[in-house]
């Protein structure tokens, strides 16, 4: 009889490596490989249906080891399952098209979001799921475990260790899953240090988690995401901006919190050491933040606002200003940034009283989606920041009165006492060529029929937002008792698109009456102050100078 | 919107107005810029409030006329012709622009 | 918290930067909206007219002094001069001449994409009458003087009609050049010339790119009471405050003397440059430090050379 086999992972990696070490030869210097070699490295490595985690992340792209996976023999490797987060780059749909790569799990696909639909009807991919950054991290220790991971690094040491830097991102997620279940580890990086003239600034990935490490031939690639020119904020999102603050974090006392990108939040921000400093509100809200460097928190900082940012990743430019205030970010004894997506999802999904953040469409229940037709784009991490966090137990003012506002009254298990995290939709009420934002029906669902999804792509459920902001007002749902009442609520703060234009009247009056419907007006908001001469900074010079000279905008953002 | 003529659309709407606003130096707010528009207040004569705009963006009659409404609505200014040349503003910046008109006006 | 002194010259209307840079209240409008003298040809193309066509005229005072002004509005068809909007240009010019009242000077405050290609030939007849128009006003030795600070800059034919002025005020922020940035990329490819990389550009058309040439003769901070004070500067006389200061006489010998600037100019940088080429220039224009000039503010960079070029 034979006895059952607990090891085949071990033995699996084994092989592996040693038929890497065969087929490179020369051009592996214990865990260094030629760079024009990293082909074979990865022919050798690999095998067909392999789980391959390949670093989309949403910033920095392990770019050079997506353009070599690109470069393998499809007869020899082919079937994988790509597991990511981002498909960012055009190899990583070439992967697919090429037969190299089948199946696909991963989480936003912005930039490729249009080729990605087209793919999918063309039966090119099977996609198996589409997932927040924190589920599909989450899903690396369960049943998505990558049998190889391809990560990129910007530094690494003879031994293997790793210096990702201020763009840590991903990687510790990836790496523990992967290096933690006899997987492989390949690091592209943009540097070589020798240990001893040169030393990495120090290590964020040990090298016992990692096998191979390979010079790239230009640095990786990194996107600046989250920097916003404030010459582009409006008259209008200066206004919303005021009611946020004075409507909501004020009111509720918001001192920790998340925002997502846009150039309303980008206004918020703006604002703080000016229309919320004449408020009083220092050091009353905004003080923690899961954020990523927001260039526009630059003024708020140094007015001494905030006491602490965690961030998902970093932002090109902004390098020498975080090493300038440690205090405020999560820095290494190096002095760079270290970001780390998974906590930070974790830390604005537990730890922050409030999201805030914008989206393309709300329907009449608060279901909220950015998803249009003839594109699969995702959600990227905004749904763990934009929801309830049920697990959550410890308390904050903030938390309590928003659960107070949306449970009392409420019979039953719906009545049971407890908190609620305020999930703010921020919109203006018509976008870009006059698409209304609010709609009886979202694009969502005719998208769930065109890709055969089971469910249409819904970024925040209605029953997790509990304020709607809009030029016209704010809607708080939390104090809505039924779907009538939600409804015209939701209608009531519209404008003049048709769902507003379809309101009752008489009921947004009376919701007005109650509360449940703040025009600008009822606090104490003139729209007319509402001007672009309030906001901190009102263009990218003047970060720059609010920085102290510390702040360099990437090219594209100059003009001076 | 295929049955609009190509070109400008044109709107007018008048509503009897109750606050006179008497004789005045015409009033300019705003610039004809992309998303945005410029508004004229001038006297007119009788009681009426005239608005009349020309538009770029073509096919949001209902939503002019709503948004004037409601402007006359807040205002109820009689005697006065309001006019505008927009480039496809949103209605939350027209119905701004027209109160930033209005809050020229010396009454 | 910051507290904001100054008022930026570039976000600010047309009509805010003209109210704001002449004495208070001095501003007399001629064709004001009201008058409606708008745009012939842009109704049958389906965009909008503005009342001003994107223009205003009139006469103010500057520090007591009578000037005859003109904002362009950058917004509107990006400061494009089209056939109304050049001809109150146009009337604004000959007035000083033949007008009852002869002015101290003639400001305008421009910014513009050159000619409004929407009125196509009728924009570049305005445009050319502009330049004709200035040219005579500068033969009756009476001033003119172009400002430049809007975000848009002063380009295509405007940019020219800049340079046929007495004198040019700019702010770091703005930009004067005759192509677009994207005009050069799309004519001699994104490795000649990337209009996304927007520090290139504004080294190669900004303010202090060209008052480091001599292609302005002022260099300000985007601050409205900046390019005020540059104003008065410009069109007072040395001592004497009764006597406007007169335009510089354009002479055959003067022209000459511009040719030969240019060329040598021309010549001044060898084929083949090691680095930025801006930069590089702006060494051989004696900046010592040329490599920083670009994070300079205007007050820093105006110690370096206090009295513009030398070439």
């Amino acid at each position: 009889m034979q006895a059952t086999v607990w090891n085949t992972k071990v033995v699996n990696r084994a092989q592996r490596l040693a038929r890497a070490a065969e087929a490179l030869g020369k051009n592996l210097t214990s865990k260094r490989v030629a760079t024009d070699a990293v082909v074979t490295l990865l022919e050798s490595v690999l095998a067909p249906k392999d789980r391959v985690c390949l670093e989309g992340n949403n910033q920095k792209q392990a770019d050079f080891l997506a353009q070599s996976l690109m470069k393998v023999d499809p007869q020899r490797i082919n079937g994988l399952h790509m597991v990511q987060s981002v498909l960012a780059l055009p190899e990583h749909l070439d992967l697919f098209e090429a037969g190299i790569a089948s199946r696909l799990d991963f989480s936003f696909s912005g930039p490729q979001g249009v080729r990605l639909a087209k793919l999918v009807s063309a039966g090119q991919i099977e996609i198996g799921a589409i997932h927040t950054y924190l589920e599909l991290f989450a899903r690396y220790f369960v049943d998505l475990t990558p049998k190889v991971a391809l990560i990129a690094a910007h530094a690494a040491d003879a031994a293997g260790n790793l210096y990702t830097g201020p763009n840590t991102e991903d990687t510790p997620a990836i790496v523990e899953a992967t290096a933690f279940s006899g997987g492989i580890v390949i690091a592209q990086v943009n540097e070589w240090v020798d240990g001893t003239t040169t030393k990495l600034p120090r290590v964020d990935i040990p090298a016992d988690w990692v096998d191979f490490v390979v010079l790239a031939p230009r640095p990786n690639f990194i996107e600046p995401l989250f920097t916003r020119d404030p010459a582009q904020i409006s008259e209008i999102q200066v206004l919303m901006a005021m009611m946020a603050i004075k409507g909501i974090y004020s009111e509720y006392g918001v001192q920790r919190l998340n925002h997502g990108i846009g150039f309303d939040t980008a206004a918020i921000e703006l604002l703080l050491p000016t229309y919320a400093e004449s408020l009083g509100l220092k050091g009353k809200i905004c003080s923690h933040w899961a954020l990523n460097p927001h260039p526009a928190l630059i003024p708020a900082i140094e007015a001494g606002w905030v006491q602490s940012v965690h961030s998902f990743g970093s932002e090109l430019g902004m390098e020498e200003y975080i090493r300038a205030r440690p205090d405020v970010f999560f820095t290494g004894a190096d002095g760079s940034l270290r970001s780390n997506r998974a906590f930070c999802q974790a830390a604005g999904h537990y730890a922050c009283d409030l999201f805030i953040g914008s989206t393309l469409q709300i329907d009449l229940d608060g279901n909220s989606s950015t998803a249009t037709l003839g594109r699969i784009s995702g959600f990227g991490g905004a749904p763990n920041m934009g929801a309830d966090a049920r697990g959550r137990r410890h308390v904050s003012p903030t938390w309590l009165k928003a659960g107070q506002q949306a449970r009392a009254g409420r019979p039953g298990a719906a009545g049971t006492p407890r908190g609620q995290k305020l999930v703010v939709q921020m919109v203006e009420t018509f976008r870009e060529h006059m698409q209304p934002a609010f709609v009886e029906r979202l694009d969502a669902w005719t998208l769930q029929e065109q890709a055969g999804m089971e469910l249409p792509p819904i970024m925040i459920y209605g029953d997790d937002v509990t304020h709607i902001l809009t030029e016209e007002g704010i809607a708080n749902l939390l104090l809505c008792r039924t779907d009538a009442e939600r409804e015209q609520a939701i209608r009531g703060v519209a404008g003049y698109t048709p769902v507003g234009l379809g309101r009752d009247r008489k009921m947004v009056e009376n919701l007005r009456d109650r509360g449940i419907i703040q025009r600008p007006e009822d606090l104490g908001i003139n729209p007319r102050e509402a001007n672009r001469n309030l906001l901190a900074a009102r263009n990218m010079r003047d970060l720059v100078r609010a920085s102290g000279g510390l702040y360099s905008p990437p090219k594209r953002f100059r003009n001076w | 919107m295929t049955d609009i003529p190509v070109g400008l659309e044109t709107l007018r709407f008048v509503f009897a107005g109750h606050r006179p606003t008497g004789v005045f130096a015409p009033v300019l707010v705003g610039v004809v810029g992309s998303g945005n528009l410029e508004v004229l207040l001038e006297p007119r004569e009788g009681s009426g409030c005239e608005l009349h705009i020309e538009t770029s963006a073509r096919g949001f009659g209902s939503i002019w006329e709503a948004v004037a409404r409601d402007f006359h609505e807040r205002h109820q200014l009689a005697g006065i012709r309001v006019s505008v040349n927009d480039m496809g503003a949103t209605p939350a910046v027209v119905s701004l622009r027209l109160d930033q008109a209005v809050t020229e006006l010396v009454l | 918290m910051n507290r904001r002194t100054t008022i930026s010259f570039a976000e600010c209307t047309a009509r805010e930067r003209l109210a704001l840079l002449v004495d208070a209240n001095s501003f007399h409008e001629w064709l004001p909206p009201a008058q409606r003298v708008t745009s012939t040809h842009l109704a049958q193309l389906g965009v909008p007219s503005a009342f001003d066509d994107g223009v205003a005229i009139g006469h103010a005072q500057l520090a007591g002094r009578t000037v005859f002004i003109a904002a362009q509005e950058g917004e509107f068809m990006g400061g494009g001069v089209g056939e109304v909007h050049g001809a109150k240009l146009v009337g604004m010019l000959r007035r000083a001449i033949t007008g009852t009242e002869r002015p101290h000077a003639v400001l305008i405050l421009a910014e513009s994409g050159g000619v409004r290609l929407h009125e196509a030939n009728a924009g570049l007849i305005a445009v050319s009458e502009v330049m004709r128009a200035l040219l005579d006003v500068r033969s009756a030795g009476i001033r003119v003087v172009v400002l430049i600070g809007g975000s848009n800059g002063c380009f295509g034919g405007m940019g020219i009609v800049a340079r046929c002025a007495d004198w040019v005020v700019m702010s770091d922020t703005g930009r004067l050049a005759m192509s677009g940035p994207e005009v050069i990329e799309a004519s001699h490819g994104v490795q000649e010339y990337d209009s996304r990389d927007r520090a290139l550009v504004w080294r190669t058309s900004g303010g202090k790119h060209r008052w480091i040439c001599g292609d302005c003769d002022v260099l300000v901070e985007d601050d409205v009471m900046a390019f005020r004070e540059a104003a008065i500067a410009a069109i007072s006389p040395d001592g004497d405050s009764s006597q406007p200061r007169p335009a510089t006489l354009i002479t055959l010998e003067s022209l000459e003397q511009e040719h030969a600037l240019l060329t040598a100019r021309l010549a001044l940088l060898p084929d083949h440059v090691v680095g930025d080429e801006a930069v590089a220039l702006w060494k051989l224009y004696g900046l010592g430090n040329a490599g920083d000039v670009a994070e300079m503010n205007v007050e820093s960079l105006l110690t370096q050379r206090p009295t513009g070029s030398q070439i």
